[in-house]
């Protein structure tokens, strides 16, 4: 019989494998003070080795350390759980069809109350089951593209995900397509897919959880639902964000994805617009969409434009006090072709770092410039330090956020022939990252 | 049948007791403990079971969660912060609040666990923003020295209190949050036997060890009892909300008496088939259409309508009452309240409330009822009715077994209602937001000598430190006034016996008249005993000004104290007022010489009550009376 290890390491699992106990198990533990029945449940990796879990008939888990272990009697051997029918889902024709693809973050999920686990629930059925009220506005097909959290996300996966929507568009059977993500760097993601899918014909949503989704009060629900709703009506195409507006669950905001930032470490409504309106506000089912100087394209039919490459070499550099020039140099040697200087105020560095910088473009790295404020807009022509940026060929980006500019700066790189062809993709407003006013 | 003629019924009772923690702050973070004043901030959110909830949960679960539109949650800085909000991840433990677990565990002998893991109990009513309750199980097994008996402990867990509810209706639930996060003490003690006094000391005993460790918080709310009540042939009855112990002897008695009577009707429904309860159900709402019945009137206005449902072989077993106010009539209509309806009516007492014997007979007609069969009959909006249809279906079904395992309310009279059914298994998973952590040997060895002593070892350390007799320890020490005794104690030089006895005989009596007590807070309290101490009122002034104060005749104690009239007069004026009363009362002086004394005493007292002190007053008269009876 093999042992399901459910994260039992060295000392415990050999322990166990002694009693040939498994998880999901019921034992009766004997120790010096008494005895102890349960279900031998899992163990997260990084616990201590020590101890084993159970969890008693009250529903409570404890943890019994081994060394006080005299014996285990194994009392019942893991019962599966009952496989559940799959129930067909009606497939309404007259309802909006959109594809959800996932990528990581469970934005449904199902708890296992005997284990206590908490896995992804995907399937259709699974996802009408989470959240019914989805059904009324629309049929999703899930798919499972990849699952990692978004900290682990690199360029090579953005590549992934603009294939993956550009393949489901070109069935031309979705009205829209949700991506589930991760929230960390979800706003990165959405810059990219701003970049690499040009000429959308529908909407393209990326949808995240602050609260997991296996808590009754999580924001997964209403944030799916108001993707939903937005993929399956708004008028308008592009790549959007969709969260909670504010901390109630009434609202969910779309925010246009090179304009969004998570500007909270864990609050629902984290994400949000930079220096511009939400496109569109979420409440009872409908959508209001908000004033905005951008002239966002329409649904349509046109045939969209897939350049999905992006060249990571590039580095995103915040200026502080004391900034070291020689980060600069190294950014030169490492083999990077473009920087993006997260500099104070109106988009100032140091003149200590005038030389670094001027080495920097003398080697052919474009050297671009943001605003760590990072509401506003950069202005280096106010004062001399900026005047003298600009002469050593620090490119100013205007009132683009720096992740934005980051990601736009990997794919211009991987878009255009030369570094000069890279510089006027940057300055060159292409998926609203650059605003020419600012309301007041 | 009275109580004592009930036969022997194997009463069980089980306790949890639920005791805020005097802690700082709160479990898992650091806003204070302390109620707000007012609340400056508000929002909305709406829980959703999560899915495996959806299949397993009960009906009565997703009925609450269906007819709740919104919980609005009200909080306030200082005792509420992004945590409550359900916006941030816990903070770490609260390790005052498991010390003192801990040290309860220690006295109680219990079994403390190697590892202790942070559980998720789901509870969706709102009172949680997070929809689960955080909880961890600190200790199991033990026992508590009652009257020389051992009484057995389950459980001790440390978990954190809820929200208060402040309001619910039409579908909004307002919650205050400041509650929310207090570290609460649950000790589940085994069930034991005996009459209601001695289980009530069982509950008295741990409540005063727990008090005996000075770390858990007074006053109204900050403990609170649930009761598992179960008789033999019965199941377990859980109710929540006992406040008062005196409360809970009525409680007991009456669940007693409900259980019992239960299973005498179960008995006589022996002959029922459970398949044919509601085998027939039929829209009624045409024949009540022109009912006199006010209740009728009102739903049929609202647009609502009305069932009847066949229950074969339940006549006359509906009201049909082994104890008085005991019967499944009654059982129904605390359930479909439970379901935000009002319309219930059964065969058995029809034709009654408007509704006529004409339209009995079309109900019966309708459902075709024989002699034996009964009808119940209810009203209400369409989306509610089906529920609660369900749900006396359950009951009735329930009813041939005799008690459902339940969880009832105790009402402020010490009956109990229906609260809702009993959750199943228990729904709990990991907190993953938090890691585990042991218990060290070591963290044990250093609370050890801060196990709280037994309560008699305390009480004569009161009573020997305060000069106060073992009756006045006892009762300060179970009034809510311990804490503040010994401040004003120590910052005073007013007698101990004397502040002991006002802080509870002379309270307690107050409150039997029906003031409440709490508009004395202790900073109140204490200005009160200042005074005193500094002359300004008089010894007899204390508890007018506690009678006036509770009766809020003032705010203020200035104000009360102008009220009275009772503010301190000088020496002087002491001398002016006496020497008045002896020349007014002259010729019974010149007559009965010193005897006098104690009629001009009372005549005295009757001007200067609450102004000054009564040995004081005695001796100035004392002393007059005497140069006039020498001259």
């Amino acid at each position: 019989m093999s042992l399901d290890t459910g994260g039992y390491k060295g000392a415990s699992m050999e322990f166990l494998s002694r009693y040939g106990v498994a998880v999901g198990d019921s034992i009766t533990v004997t120790t010096a003070d008494g005895e102890i029945s349960g279900i031998l449940m899992p163990r997260y990796e990084s616990a201590s080795r020590n101890y084993i879990v159970v969890k008693l008939k009250s529903g409570y888990n404890t943890g019994i350390e081994i060394s006080k272990i005299r014996s285990i009697a194994k009392t019942d051997t893991k019962k599966s759980p009952p496989v559940q029918s799959e129930s067909r889902i009606e497939e309404d024709g007259t309802k909006p069809r959109i594809a959800l693809i996932s990528t990581g973050g469970t934005i449904a999920s199902k708890i296992d109350y005997r284990t206590g686990g908490v896995r992804a629930a995907l399937t259709a059925s699974e996802l009408y089951a989470s959240v019914p009220e989805l059904a009324g506005y629309a049929t999703v097909d899930p798919e499972v593209l990849m699952s990692e959290y978004s900290e682990n996300l690199r360029p090579d996966h953005w590549t992934a995900m603009a294939e993956k929507v550009a393949s489901k568009i070109r069935t031309w059977k979705y009205d829209g397509i949700i991506i589930s993500h991760g929230t960390d760097t979800m706003h990165y993601t959405a810059a990219a897919l701003s970049f690499a899918l040009q000429d959308l014909p529908v909407p393209v949503v990326l949808v995240g959880a602050q609260r997991s989704s296996d808590r009754p009060s999580s924001d997964a629900a209403l944030n799916l639902l108001g993707a939903t709703i937005f993929a399956a009506k708004a008028e308008v195409a592009g790549v959007f964000v969709a969260m909670h507006a504010g901390s109630s669950d009434d609202a969910i905001a779309c925010h246009i994805g090179t304009r969004v930032r998570k500007n909270h470490t864990s609050r629902r409504d984290a994400f949000e617009s930079i220096g511009v309106n939400p496109a569109a506000i979420i409440r009872n089912g409908e959508i209001e969409m908000q004033p905005n100087e951008f002239k966002m394209i329409s649904r349509g039919s046109r045939q969209l434009a897939l350049r999905s490459s992006f060249d990571g070499r590039v580095m995103l550099l915040k200026y502080y006090p004391g900034f070291n020039p020689a980060l600069i140099d190294n950014a030169v040697d490492s083999g990077y072709r473009a920087i993006i200087l997260e500099g104070t105020g109106l988009g100032h560095v140091s003149r200590d770092c005038f030389s670094s910088l001027k080495k920097a473009v003398k080697a052919g790295l474009m050297v671009c410039m943001t605003s760590q404020c990072i509401w506003g807009r950069v202005r280096m022509t106010v004062y001399d330090t900026g005047r003298d940026l600009l002469d050593i060929g620090v490119l100013p980006l205007s009132d683009m956020t720096s992740e934005t500019a980051t990601v736009k700066a990997m794919w211009a790189l991987a878009n255009s022939d030369s570094i000069d062809d890279a510089k006027k993709l940057m300055q060159q407003n292409i998926a609203g990252e650059i605003s020419s006013a600012t309301a007041i | 049948m009275t109580v004592e003629t009930v036969p022997d019924l194997d009463l069980k009772v089980g306790f949890e007791i639920h005791q805020q923690l005097a802690t700082k702050s709160k479990l898992f973070c650091s806003c204070g403990c302390q109620e707000a004043e007012k609340y400056d901030r508000v929002f909305t959110r709406r829980l959703r079971p999560t899915q495996s909830e959806l299949g397993a949960y009960d009906a009565a679960a997703m009925f609450e969660f269906s007819k709740m539109k919104q919980v609005e949650y009200h909080a306030a800085s200082g005792s509420s912060c992004l945590v409550e909000a359900d916006e941030e991840p816990p903070h770490e433990v609260n390790q005052e609040a498991l010390e003192t677990t801990l040290i309860f565990a220690l006295a109680l002998h219990s079994r403390i666990m190697d590892e202790i893991h942070v559980m998720r109990k789901i509870v969706i009513d709102g009172s949680n923003t997070s929809g689960f309750q955080r909880t961890m199980l600190v200790a199991a097994g033990g026992y508590i020295e009652v009257a020389g008996k051992q009484v057995g402990v389950q459980s001790i867990c440390l978990e954190e209190d809820a929200s208060k509810l402040l309001s619910d209706e039409s579908g909004i639930k307002r919650y205050g949050l400041d509650r929310l996060g207090v570290p609460l003490v649950e000790i589940a003690l085994e069930p034991v036997s005996g009459k209601p006094e001695e289980i009530m000391q069982v509950a008295l005993t741990l409540g005063r060890l727990l008090r005996a460790s000075k770390r858990v918080a007074r006053g109204l709310g900050s403990i609170r009892q649930d009761v598992n009540v179960s008789i033999m042939g019965g199941a377990v009855v859980e109710v929540k909300g006992v406040q008062q112990l005196d409360q809970l002897i009525k409680v007991i008695e009456h669940e007693k008496l409900r259980q019992h009577g239960l299973v005498i009707i179960a008995d006589k429904l022996k002959k029922i088939d459970e398949r044919t309860i509601g085998d027939r159900i039929e829209e009624v709402t045409d024949i009540l259409a022109k009912s006199s019945s006010k209740m009728a009137k009102k739903i049929l206005e609202s647009s609502g309508s009305f069932r009847a449902i066949r229950l074969p072989g339940f006549a006359g077993l509906i009201g049909f009452e082994p104890y008085p106010g005991i019967r499944l009539g009654k059982e129904l209509g605390e359930l479909v309240r439970f379901y935000g309806l009002g319309g219930v009516f059964h065969s058995d007492e029809l034709p009654n409330y408007g509704i006529s014997k004409e339209e009995v007979q079309a109900v019966r007609e309708r459902l075709d009822l024989g002699d034996n069969d009964a009808f119940v009959m209810v009203g209400g909006s369409d989306d509610k009715i089906g529920f609660a249809i369900d749900a006396i279906i359950r009951r009735l079904k329930a009813a041939l077994a005799g008690v459902p395992a339940e969880t009832r309310a105790a009402t402020i009279d010490g009956k109990t209602v229906f609260s809702r059914p009993r959750p199943g298994a228990a729904r709990m998973y990991p907190e993953t937001d938090i890691p585990t952590f042991p218990v060290t040997g070591s963290l044990l060895a250093s609370l050890a000598d801060r196990v709280p002593k037994s309560w008699d070892e305390v009480i004569d350390g009161i009573a020997g430190k305060y000069g106060l007799n073992k009756k006045l320890a006892t009762q300060i020490f179970d009034s809510n006034y311990l804490s503040v005794f010994e401040e004003i104690v120590g910052r005073t030089r007013v007698q101990p016996t004397f502040i002991a006895s006002k802080l509870t005989e002379d309270l307690t009596s107050l409150q039997r008249q029906g003031l409440d007590p709490a508009v004395l807070t202790d900073s109140i309290l204490a200005d009160i005993f200042d005074r005193l101490d500094r002359g300004t009122i008089a010894k007899e002034s204390v508890v007018l000004i506690f009678e006036k104060l509770m009766k809020r005749e003032g705010k203020t104690v200035d104000e009360v104290i102008k009220a009275l009239g009772v503010s301190s007069i000088s020496d002087e004026e002491l001398s002016v007022v006496l020497d008045k009363v002896i020349s007014d009362n002259m010729a019974a002086v010149q007559e009965k010489g010193m005897n006098a004394l104690g009629m001009l005493m009372g005549r005295s007292m009757a001007v200067l009550r609450g102004k000054v002190d009564g040995q004081k007053i005695n001796a100035a008269l004392k002393d007059k009376l005497e140069k006039i009876v020498k001259t």
